[in-house]
């Protein structure tokens, strides 16, 4: 796991072969980076794509930031790394979606982050829960797992092409993230008394914010053939979420839906207390590059 | 192995015929300056002496993930944040590698981590020390993992061959992050004039407790004669320490930034860097518990260790179940 290089870009380097590949014709397999995206002359086409492209970078930052808290508090030395992957990746993701958002409007990666308001980020109120113990971090980790899987999945076929790189890029990786809360979910499902009441008790915790995942915007009618309307992805995601819980043992819980608008800006009481605290520095310096 | 601890009694000193002939094949491989191998024979002293310091080195690495993993959600920048995670990532993976180095020598991750948790066992002292603010970030990459570079990389070299194969891996990650450590500080020191003043003074607080990474003076070291001459260690304290004041007194002139040390000279008649007095006295209070963070950082280790006890007995008791199932099938 590299970290991103300050190098000038060099787009050949990273294709297979073909030295003059555009970078976002990236195939599964090559590296599509945040720096990469910054630099391409193409910007969304609509303010439809940037918003899509911002909601899903958005819930990758605002995941990542919760997730940044495990590292160096993990239940093993194994699970520090494989959390702290988790959250690399997926902050790498959503440097990708905010790069290719802000070229619509002419900002950065860091100007979305860093200096938007609340009310102005769009994550849904699933990643903005708080980590609870191992087992909600894992409930929480295989609801969206499946979900991004499924989106990343559909996105490979988008006609936006830096939207299919980016995707084609997250998957791998989704894919192995998808992997490590499946077989925790079996562990503890099926693992002591303990582990599986505490995960019962993370599904009805978390399942209230499932909803939220599936719901259409208007701006859904102006992506056809770019981006899946997230209502398509319910019935699959349900069945392979419930093929997962039987395994372990576990079941949906019964629990109603709660009422979560952080799409259109209508957080969870947490987000404002993790904006706080990721944004307190860098808007203490405004003007200021680190 | 454990045969071997008791091998010859408590009451002689004599060795059996079999320890003799370790003894000489051992001293052979040393004076040939070879490689010592796990299975090899090895006098009792020397695998209690590598047992604690490479467990040392391993729990240095985990510990010197907390002051790092505070600044994780308050980078200033997506980029430097995600170059730090991937740094953490990388010092649980050093950790991982080093006891897995460390139980070749026949103690177990679970004894050395009670150790770690019981306070038996040490960790480099500089973690006892807060990370302040972000310039801290680049100081500790700068100077503590500088300092550790100078201390690891002729470890590369150490007799026994599972920790040096360790440490020449270990060294090429380390080298990373020396180098995004000093950008940190470069990217400061040519900033504003509250980030220039950010760096100088993460600089001031961790030059000298980084010189003192390198250990008391060889005089006051009581173990550094026998791991030399185990050809473990291969340089003195002192060289060592000197070699990295005379390499980043030259890098922070780059900085544009100064090293607090008014006596700090090259010598040119000993071809010495000359320093100024270290306060040892603060050194040993922070090693026996009295340092800024010590309390702290080894109750967020137990904590750790205590809140993840029901998640590891579940995946002990899946894998049983599993291993049922597959007995049964």
């Amino acid at each position: 796991m590299s970290a991103p290089s300050s190098q000038t870009t060099d787009h050949s380097l990273d294709s297979f072969g073909d030295a003059t590949a555009s970078a976002t014709r990236v195939t599964p397999g090559n590296a599509l980076r945040p720096e990469d995206i910054a630099l391409q002359d193409t910007a969304p086409a609509t303010e439809a794509i940037a918003q899509y492209a911002l909601r899903l970078g958005d819930d990758a930052l605002v995941y990542s930031q919760r997730m940044a808290h495990w590292v160096s508090r993990a239940p093993e030395l194994e699970e520090d790394i494989a959390l702290g992957n988790i959250t690399l990746d997926q902050l790498g993701h959503a440097r990708s979606f905010l790069t290719y958002a802000g070229k619509k409007w002419d900002k950065t990666e860091d100007d979305l982050a860093y200096w938007r308001e609340e009310e102005e980020f769009t994550s849904v109120h699933l990643v903005e829960q708080p980590n609870g113990d191992f087992a909600e971090t894992i409930v929480r980790a295989l609801f969206l797992g499946i979900y991004q899987h499924m989106v990343y999945t559909r996105l490979l076929e988008s006609s936006d092409e830096t939207l299919s790189a980016i995707a084609a890029k997250a998957l791998k990786e989704v894919d192995y993230h998808l992997e490590h809360a499946e077989l925790w979910t079996l562990r503890l499902g099926s693992g002591t008394e303990e582990s599986a009441r505490r995960m019962r008790r993370a599904l009805e915790k978390l399942w209230p914010y499932v909803d939220e995942l599936f719901q259409d915007e208007p701006l859904h009618d102006e992506l056809e053939g770019i981006a899946p309307r997230p209502s398509t992805l319910r019935e699959e995601w349900t069945a392979r979420l419930t093929e997962i819980l039987e395994r372990a043992e576990l079941s949906v819980p019964e629990v109603p839906f709660a009422m979560a608008y952080g799409r259109r800006g209508e957080h969870s009481e947490h987000l404002g207390y993790i904006l706080a605290e990721m944004q307190v520095l860098a808007r203490k310096h405004p003007g200021a590059t680190w | 192995m454990a045969e071997q601890t008791t091998s010859g009694g408590h009451l002689s000193a004599v060795l059996s015929p079999e320890d003799e002939a370790g003894q000489q094949r051992f001293d052979a491989i040393i004076e040939q300056d070879s490689r010592i191998e796990p299975r090899d024979w090895m006098p009792e002293a020397y695998r209690k002496s590598l047992t604690r310091q490479m467990s040392q080195h391993a729990h240095s690495e985990i510990i010197g993930m907390q002051p790092e993993a505070n600044w994780i959600t308050r980078a200033p920048s997506l980029k430097r944040k995600s170059i730090l995670i991937a740094k953490v990532q990388d010092e649980a993976g050093h950790g991982l590698y080093l006891y897995s180095s460390t139980e070749t020598l026949g103690t177990d991750r679970d004894t050395l981590n009670d150790q770690l948790m019981s306070g038996r066992a040490k960790y480099s002292s500089i973690f006892n020390y807060p990370a302040r603010t972000w310039a801290d970030m680049g100081a500790i990459g700068w100077l503590v993992d500088g300092a550790a570079i100078a201390n690891q990389v002729p470890l590369c070299r150490a007799s026994y061959g599972p920790y040096g194969r360790a440490m020449v891996r270990i060294c090429k990650e380390e080298s990373f992050h020396q180098r995004q450590g000093f950008e940190i500080l470069l990217e400061l020191a040519n900033g504003t004039e509250a980030q220039k003043k950010m760096a100088q003074d993460a600089i001031d607080r961790f030059y000298a407790p980084a010189l003192m990474m390198f250990g008391p003076s060889d005089n006051d070291s009581p173990n550094s004669k026998q791991s030399m001459a185990w050809n473990v260690k291969r340089f003195s304290n002192d060289d060592l320490r000197q070699r990295f004041v005379g390499m980043i007194a030259e890098q922070v002139k780059v900085l544009g930034l100064t090293l607090p040390d008014p006596e700090l000279r090259y010598d040119e008649e000993t071809g010495q860097w000359i320093h100024m007095e270290l306060d040892w006295d603060e050194f040993n209070r922070v090693i026996k518990g009295g340092g800024p963070c010590n309390s702290q950082r080894m109750a967020r280790r137990r904590e750790a260790h205590e809140e993840g006890a029901w998640v590891r007995e579940a995946a002990s008791a899946y894998a049983r179940k599993q291993q049922m199932k597959e007995q049964v099938a």
